[in-house]
């Protein structure tokens, strides 16, 4: 490595040297007179520098992943020595220093040439969006067809039992990690939609301005919080409160990791979701119908009962199919809040987990990339993509499409 | 129904529809009460678990420093005496307490050993560090702070009580009652710890020795890392998405992708991390620099909105006027809309910034949660930048709750106050620089 951040030293050394080089040159040109340019010395420096940096940076980089991919797939190759990588980068700023040069003229119109290495840069920064996707589904594209290959697809998407053994011989079925990961996001849904939908309702249409200008920022303030906090709060309070107030008083388990208690504080994480996405479509309802409606004689709360809320309801259901994939991508507050126990029951004060622990549970600690114990992760969070992914677009659908018919 | 009604009486049904309109009120004014209540009981839990762990208990002890057991050979060489190992110190630090409990008269209640776990198993390697620093110090005393052991500290915090000491294998009334009297005389002190701040993680039977100093410290970097990649990044791809792209769909397509991204769930990345950039990329495993990677792709979508929100704030007339004058696309860009953009776009930075180090997930896949004592050096000898193992502060939470000691709750609760603090301060940045260039147009 400490070869490489020489080269990259060099060529950025080779750029800058690129830059001052051609200025001066671009001043000789023109004899004195800059008006004798077509551009400003200044722009064919920039244009002689970046003709020499970006192919010896975009070289290195090449180089590095075509290296790391023959030696995935075939062995150690002869690029495997930074010095080579590192020589070849060398090779293309010095190159592009030597064109960038040559083409100097009176008359070279060093800005366009310029700023076309730029667009380059700006392109590029937006597919690295795309990349990201790309790896994203490619990475456990392929696990997971490791996975299906010594573990059949059928056990895992239709198996009701998870007992997963290091040691081989382990039932990997989804179904109670699918179980838990609805019901907890079940619960906080019911908890959150309601409570944000309301506060929403009431500091956009009835609040004083003193009032909101307290409650909106405090209630804001919960989004900001780490999930960690969130977790740590499952764990440490809202569990042994359940526990001891409601699951054991009533018979119903004595366990403090439960599915109502990560649910709950789920829930209390997705209320600024929830309210400050349908308080902008509250927001977004025309003042026009509220004033049909009033004048029709309807109270206030008639109003918003029979005409807000009927108008904003695409843009609702739109915001709680983001508060779901919130739920259902959401990690810190169920590894901490939930348990660690597969199983498929009913009673909501029994521990329960889901698809996110059970992805942190078996990707953490040593793990032997080659077993179905390790690699069911990546077909776990594949699932899980999907899932979040389908719920998103969804939700971008109809919140995009409502938001159209007003404006 | 009687035929004439009255404005001045309400009728049956106007009462109704008058009692549902205060209901409704009702339940909005309930569901903010709701809200702020977990707020409430959220900061109030966590701060008042966690505050006193910046307050820890130490023992001021007068230790003697044998020549004959610290430095047999006399040569007064550090690399000679590292041979002695805590073992040998701990011995020392236990006879002090001894000789200052009877330089007190307190009555000496328990066997040497049982004594001896009042002092934290982390005092005697302190010791040793200092002794090897300065050898000369042998043959001398020296007076010296040293830690208390978490159950002693737990007492006089009110989280160890006479009756949970005696069903303690690690403590006894006893004991409990030797230190009050030594906090009675004033050798045993609870006072700010700059420790919980500095110190390295430390292993599970001594919580009062545990700190923040390496999870800090990579968390740092880790924000150095994400600030060098994802500001640049995101910058130029919002510039080139609001600016330059054509209208067709490949932009639609990266603009979907973009507002997907920004939904995808955070260990999603870390599946990723994992995949590309240890399994593939070969970068060291829980190292910041791999840390910072991931959290930067994380990042990225959620500055890349907010700034190009703040573009596309920016008056059209300001491009007009400058490709007026005779300014390329590009320099009508970079010269006049990008430095107007700027406090709206670091203001989004900012954001992005908290929730990248706030996150947690996504670190847990790639190695994070190691046990590290030594701290992290930005530029190792032996492998890349920043590719030291370090952990960072969500993950040391998550970390310590996993210890069974309850002493860890206390550390774990600190160190989120520390976390909320660092957020909080980064956020009024964010919102004085809002308050201060924000332009309306």
């Amino acid at each position: 490595m400490s070869d490489l951040s020489l080269s990259s030293l060099l060529i950025l050394f080779l750029g800058g040297a690129g830059y001052f080089i051609a200025r001066l040159r671009a001043a000789q040109l023109s004899g004195g007179d800059s008006r004798a340019l077509t551009a400003l010395p200044a722009q064919h420096g920039l244009f002689v520098g970046l003709n020499a940096l970006l192919p010896g940076f975009g070289a290195i980089l090449l180089l590095l992943i075509v290296e790391r991919m023959a030696v995935e797939w075939s062995g150690p190759s002869f690029l495997d020595r930074p010095w080579i990588i590192g020589g070849v980068g060398i090779a293309a700023a010095v190159v592009g220093l030597v064109t960038g040069l040559l083409r100097q003229s009176r008359s070279f119109r060093a800005r366009i040439a310029a700023e076309g290495w730029i667009s380059v840069l700006l392109i590029a920064a937006s597919v690295v969006a795309i990349l990201t996707t790309l790896g994203i589904v490619m990475s456990m594209l392929f696990e997971t067809r490791a996975f299906f290959q010594s573990y059949d697809w059928r056990d895992f998407f239709f198996s009701s039992t998870w007992s997963p053994n290091f040691r081989g011989g382990s039932d990997l079925g989804i179904l109670p990690l699918l179980w838990g990961t609805i019901y907890i996001s079940l619960i906080a849904l019911v908890f959150s939609v309601p409570i944000g939908l309301f506060a929403a309702i009431y500091l956009s249409e009835y609040a004083s301005k003193n009032l909101r200008s307290v409650a909106k920022p405090a209630i804001e303030l919960l989004a900001g919080i780490p999930t960690i906090v969130y977790g740590l709060f499952a764990l440490v309070t809202v569990g042994p409160a359940l526990r001891d107030y409601f699951a054991q008083p009533l018979g119903w388990g004595d366990s403090a990791s439960s599915v109502m208690t990560a649910g709950l504080v789920m829930g209390i994480m997705l209320i600024p979701f929830v309210s400050s996405l349908s308080d902008d479509i509250i927001n977004a309802v025309p003042q026009a119908m509220r004033d049909g409606s009033l004048g029709l004689g309807a109270t206030k709360s008639e109003t918003i009962r029979q005409v807000v809320i009927p108008a904003a309801l695409p843009g609702i259901v739109g915001a709680v199919l983001l508060a779901a994939s919130r739920a259902i991508g959401e990690t810190m507050i169920v590894v901490l809040g939930a348990g660690a126990a597969a199983r498929l029951s009913l009673n909501p004060f029994e521990a329960m987990t889901t698809v996110t622990v059970k992805i942190v549970s078996q990707l953490t600690g040593d793990t032997d990339f080659n077993s179905p114990e390790t690699l069911v992760a990546f077909a776990l969070g594949l699932t899980l993509f999907v899932m979040t992914l389908g719920l998103n677009i969804l939700a971008l659908y109809i919140v995009r499409k409502y938001r159209e018919q007003y404006e | 129904m009687t035929a004439k009604s009255s404005l001045l009486v309400q009728d049956k049904r106007t009462a109704q529809r008058n009692a549902a309109e205060r209901r409704f009120i009702w339940y909005g004014k309930a569901a903010i009460a709701v809200s702020l209540a977990a707020l409430v009981l959220l900061l109030v839990s966590i701060f008042g678990n966690g505050l006193s762990s910046y307050r820890q208990t130490f023992l001021t002890l007068t230790v003697e420093l044998p020549e004959a057991k610290l430095d047999k050979s006399g040569v007064r060489d550090p690399a000679v005496m590292s041979k002695v190992t805590t073992i040998g110190y701990a011995p020392l630090l236990t006879n002090a307490l001894i000789a200052k409990m009877e330089e007190l008269g307190i009555e000496k209640t328990l066997s040497d050993k049982d004594l001896a776990d009042i002092i934290s198993k982390e005092a005697p390697a302190t010791l040793r560090n200092i002794v090897l620093a300065d050898p000369s110090l042998i043959g001398g005393t020296i007076t010296l702070p040293v830690l208390a052991s978490g159950r002693i500290d737990g007492f006089f915090k009110g989280r160890v009580s006479m009756e949970s000491a005696a069903l303690d294998n690690n403590t006894s009334p006893e004991a409990l009652v030797i230190a009050q009297q030594l906090s009675d005389a004033g050798v045993l002190t609870t006072r700010f710890n700059w420790g919980f701040l500095t110190a390295p993680d430390a292993s599970d039977q001594r919580p009062e020795a545990a700190g923040l100093g390496v999870a800090i410290l990579g968390s740092l970097y880790m924000m150095i890392v994400v600030l060098a990649l994802a500001l640049p990044i995101a910058v130029a791809a919002s510039i080139y998405l609001e600016e330059f792209a054509p209208k067709n769909r490949w932009t639609d397509l990266i603009e979907v992708n973009i507002a997907n991204l920004a939904a995808v769930p955070s260990i999603v990345y870390g599946i990723l991390g994992l995949a590309i950039f240890i399994n593939f990329g070969h970068l060291n495993q829980s190292s910041p620099l791999v840390g910072g990677l991931v959290l930067s792709l994380m990042t990225l979508p959620r500055i890349i909105i907010p700034a190009r929100a703040a573009l596309k704030s920016v008056p059209p007339s300001i491009r007009d006027a400058a490709l007026g004058v005779g300014a390329s696309k590009m320099q009508s860009v970079f010269h006049h809309v990008l430095p107007l953009a700027a406090p709206g776009i670091l203001t989004g930075v900012i954001i992005g910034l908290a929730q990248a180090l706030g996150e947690t997930a996504p670190l847990l896949l790639i190695g994070m949660v190691a046990f590290v004592r030594d701290y992290p050096a930005a530029f190792p000898d032996s492998s890349h930048i920043f590719g030291d193992p370090a952990t960072a502060l969500p993950v040391q939470v998550y970390n310590w709750t996993q210890r069974a000691d309850p002493a860890f709750v206390e550390r774990a609760s600190g160190a989120i106050i520390a976390l909320l603090i660092f957020l909080m301060a980064m956020n009024l940045v964010a919102i004085l620089l809002r308050r201060r260039f924000e332009r309306r147009w």
